[in-house]
């Protein structure tokens, strides 16, 4: 056969039937690609491995990313609380038990409580999948013994502990290995039914939040960073909403955003990670600050503008706003405040924004927004140094809820 | 078996010490969940902030270990396995690989190792291990400190010239402490040691950082002891 002669090699695109992109449409898997971990889990507890605990009444069932149900708790939640939270951005976490309170909700703030641990974990690798995974254990155990579910406040910790459990469930050998500890420990080995995040509950609480909303947010632009270890660090159980960005990217924050009146813009890097690098943030910051601001903050002003930004875990808190305060040597285009959707959802229903959201410890000046937000910030700071002095004469006092 | 690239490194380190190395990554529990093959598009590049602003690519990460080469592992985790931020950006691989997730398992096999790469990667570090694991948490108010965090600006100062009162002034009762982020019972700190102990994580820190280690057994020891525990007691079950 001479070439002119050949059969012409025929592609299999023509049976293939792929839309044109021009009539396609995004749409949720038929079958969630991913194994069902809760099925895993209750296999385990039936064949006596480990006990399963359960998400308490009452509570709000919301979709996943592949389209699966995850039971989110409205109150006895044990806070596991976050240690950059607590210890650098106080307010934060104050903004979270603030409106549990407010809501009259039943929650326990444990002393019996440590940090997931993870920060050093993905910082330094001083550790193993072993202790990782009991250091969780031991917190679930606790969170059991004390009658109250999980509410996890770091997006590490949510991430970290999601990856524990994959490991959990498909070895054997690892979960053996905690047993052992457990035991010595005579700690019982617990495992939650769903690993809920902070912003998972305030987003199933928004149109509540709303109703109890009294200042008016109609002017304030947001931008919105969501966490890599909450949507990218096991993708399986955060939280999507057909009506948030057709159900693309996850709903988290851009929820609450949009309930309180709020105008969410959108920006080119919103997939990008904030540039915390859990080593990088403590001991090599320059990369940090530099990602942060020049491809967070930075396209965030040149193509939204925005009042605010918002953020759910810890690490994008610390990186997006103490980034800022530096690169204005070098005339960057920077000036974002950044605070919590929790903060944020605080300050909607008359939260005091120094004595509960705490933003005297954050980096860039609030008081505009503040301003937008109808708050009289001077009065309010006034307000917080007579606290402060009162604090001042008397040593071994301390603000209390009823104060605030 | 020689190196293939001209500009290679380390070639004075032989092949079998490069091969443990590599071995010990390879069968790690964790490993066949991260890697499936490598298409070598780069997604995971154009999704990396580490790939930005430095010489670091995950695909090559994944190429790498997908190739079984064990030389170029040997100079990644020398010296570019402490530039990834793992953030996990690099999960969107269309063949659902993990290279930061490959990265934490070379980390631990560095730090197992005691690489000297380690070592000084993880020096100016040490604090920050020596309060997570003594304390239960990581960073804590009395680290907000200007000298610490110069670039952070003037809050840093209020904060700290502040710190005593500020602290005080935190309506939740957990959070009135300086030194943790929250006040960690020592019960919770009594288990955590135990946990560190039961699965080696102090021997682990020997290998980076002697001093360290020292200090760390001192203050296990002592807490452990008041509360009527041996230490040595407390053997490492993961070698069982
Ligand atoms: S690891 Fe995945 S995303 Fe990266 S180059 Fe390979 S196939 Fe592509
Ligand atoms: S985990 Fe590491 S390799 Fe992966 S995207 Fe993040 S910085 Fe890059």
């Amino acid at each position: 056969m001479t070439q002119g002669d050949a059969e012409p090699i025929r592609l299999p695109m023509a049976e293939l039937q792929v839309a044109k992109a021009a009539d396609r449409q995004f749409q949720l898997p038929k079958e969630p690609p991913t194994e069902d971990y809760r099925k895993l889990l209750f296999e385990l507890e039936a064949a006596g491995e480990i006990e399963v605990l359960r998400v308490p009444e009452p509570f709000v069932e919301v979709d996943t990313k592949f389209g699966r149900k995850k039971k989110v708790p409205l109150e006895n939640t044990w806070h596991h609380k976050s240690c950059g939270q607590c210890g650098h951005i106080p307010g934060y976490s104050t903004s979270i038990f603030w409106l549990n309170r407010e809501f009259g909700f039943n929650y326990h703030d444990p002393r019996e409580q440590t940090s997931c641990t993870a920060w050093n974990y993905y910082a330094s690798s001083t550790s193993n999948p072993a202790a990782q995974a009991a250091v969780a254990c031991r917190n679930f155990a606790q969170a059991k013994l004390d009658g109250y579910f999980p509410l996890i406040h770091c997006g590490t910790s949510y991430g970290h502990y999601k990856e524990v459990r994959a490991q959990l469930l498909h070895h054997p050998e690892l979960r053996n290995q905690v047993r052992k500890i457990l035991a010595r420990l005579n700690l019982p080995f617990v495992f939650p039914e769903e690993i809920v995040h902070y912003s998972e509950w305030v987003h199933v609480m928004r149109e509540k939040i709303a109703e109890r909303q009294v200042r008016d947010f109609s002017s304030i632009t947001v931008t919105v960073h969501p966490a890599c270890h909450y949507h990218k660090l096991v993708v399986e159980d955060a939280i999507y909403d057909a009506d948030l960005y057709d159900g693309q990217r996850t709903a988290i924050v851009s929820g609450v955003v949009t309930a309180l009146g709020a105008k969410v813009a959108d920006y080119s890097t919103w997939h990008d990670c904030c540039g915390f690098g859990f080593r990088h943030i403590l001991v090599s910051r320059d990369f940090s600050r530099s990602f942060a601001t020049i491809r967070k903050i930075e396209r965030m002003k040149e193509e939204a503008d925005p009042d605010v930004t918002l953020t759910h875990d810890t690490g994008c808190v610390t990186t997006l706003d103490k980034s800022q305060f530096s690169t204005q040597a070098h005339n960057r285009n920077v000036g974002i405040p950044v605070m919590s959707d929790a903060q944020f959802a605080a300050l909607s229903m008359g939260a005091h924004p120094y004595l509960v959201c705490q933003l005297h410890w954050h980096g860039v000046d609030m008081k505009p927004l503040l301003e937008q937000m109808g708050i009289d910030h001077e009065k309010a700071w006034k307000e917080f140094e007579e606290v402060a002095d009162k604090l001042e004469k008397s040593p071994e006092s301390y603000l209390t809820w009823e104060e605030v | 078996m020689n190196p293939i690239y001209k500009d290679a490194r380390y070639t004075e380190v032989p092949y079998e010490e490069k091969l443990k190395l590599f071995d010990a990554v390879k069968s790690d529990m964790r490993y066949p969940h991260e890697l499936h093959g490598c298409y070598e598009c780069g997604i995971c590049v154009a999704a990396c902030p580490s790939a930005r602003f430095f010489d670091f690519s995950p695909r090559v990460f994944a190429q790498t270990m997908a190739r079984e080469d064990v030389h170029s592992f040997y100079e990644l985790l020398n010296d570019n396995v402490w530039d990834c931020s793992q953030c996990f950006s690099c999960t969107c691989c269309p063949r659902q690989n993990n290279p930061g997730g490959i990265i934490t398992i070379m980390r631990e096999v560095a730090v197992n190792d005691g690489l000297q790469s380690a070592k000084d990667a993880l020096q100016a570090y040490s604090r920050i291990i020596y309060k997570v694991m003594s304390t239960g948490t990581q960073v804590s108010p009395d680290m907000l400190q200007p000298d610490f965090f110069p670039d952070w600006g003037p809050d840093v100062r209020d904060v700290s010239l502040n710190l005593d009162v500020w602290r005080r002034a935190i309506p939740p009762e957990t959070m009135h402490t300086v030194e943790l982020a929250w006040d960690v019972s020592e019960k919770t700190r009594l288990e955590l040691y135990m946990i560190w102990k039961l699965t080696g994580n102090l021997e682990m820190i020997e290998n980076v950082d002697e001093g360290l280690y020292m200090i760390l057994e001192e203050v296990m020891e002592e807490l452990l002891e008041e509360h009527g525990y041996d230490i040595d007691d407390f053997d490492n079950i993961l070698e069982d």
